[in-house]
């Protein structure tokens, strides 16, 4: 699914990234905590992070991991620091309403899959 | 085995306005070397969790990144308390980490064992003087 049509059926707000619209994604990891997001293995070029967190930390996180678009829940607005962390790092950065559960479940009710973090032992 | 290149950088505790300027930093130098996606990724989580133990526990300290021809090594030592029962640190899910940096997504309890398992090679010693990680990766 791309980053666009994502952005549309999540009825999201992107902060930035606009120009990565085409991109395909395959794979979701979906978490508050940034050290579970980091024992996960995700698809190089190919992966969404969804989260509740709303400081540039998750931006790091997602810079660490190549990880190519950060979703935002419950509406939350982004500082201008963390649009400016992703727009560095050639981030997509959207926002979207909905709730944790229900964003993960539009997600993969579309095809996407959850990401592993069960056997991970080198990334 | 020689070492081609080394570079240290200095972190401050409690200074979570620049936490993972030094991670970041490290893996734009690599990357620049030219290293796989995959290797620097790796380096990057380990950097990228010491650096938070550095700034979240310690009283400072400092990562050193030694590049030879057939590794990596990433040193991770800090000015202490130390750690009181390493074994329980190494933990998955175990933390001490107050409330605070829990909301900034840490404190997980995840650190330690996450550098270990991006390791090939680990070791950890820590006394009231300081913590001091060895991890090391090594090339394929």
């Amino acid at each position: 699914m791309k980053v666009k049509e994502i952005k549309d059926i999540l009825n999201a707000k992107i902060y930035t990234g606009q120009e990565w619209y085409e991109k395909e994604i395959q794979g979701v990891f979906a978490s508050d905590l940034m050290s579970d997001v980091l024992t996960t293995e995700f698809f190089e070029d190919k992966s969404i992070l969804v989260s509740g967190l709303n400081n540039p930390q998750v931006i790091r996180t997602a810079e660490m991991l190549d990880i190519d678009a950060v979703i935002l829940i419950r509406g939350k607005i982004p500082t201008e620091e963390t649009i400016s962390m992703a727009k560095e790092n050639d981030m997509v950065l959207m926002s979207t309403n909905s709730n944790m559960y229900n964003t993960c479940g539009i997600l993969y009710s579309k095809g996407i899959k959850g990401l592993s973090n069960e056997k991970n032992k080198k990334l | 085995m020689k070492k081609i290149k080394s570079y240290k950088y200095q972190i401050n505790k409690n200074d979570f306005v620049n936490a993972g300027k030094v991670s970041s930093a490290i893996k734009r130098n690599l990357k620049k070397i030219g290293f796989t996606n995959r290797i620097v990724r790796r380096i990057a989580v380990i950097s990228y969790e010491g650096e938070m133990n550095i700034i979240i526990h310690s009283q400072g300290g400092e990562i050193e990144l030694g590049i030879f021809e057939n590794k990596i090594e990433i040193k991770i030592n800090d000015k202490g308390p130390g750690i009181n029962d390493v074994n329980l640190a190494m933990t998955e899910g175990y933390s001490t980490a107050p409330s605070e940096v829990r909301e900034l997504g840490f404190g997980a309890g995840m650190g330690l064992p996450n550098i270990n398992n991006c390791s090939d090679k680990f070791n950890i010693t820590s006394s009231k003087d300081g913590t001091k990680i060895q991890s090391t990766i090594y090339l394929e």
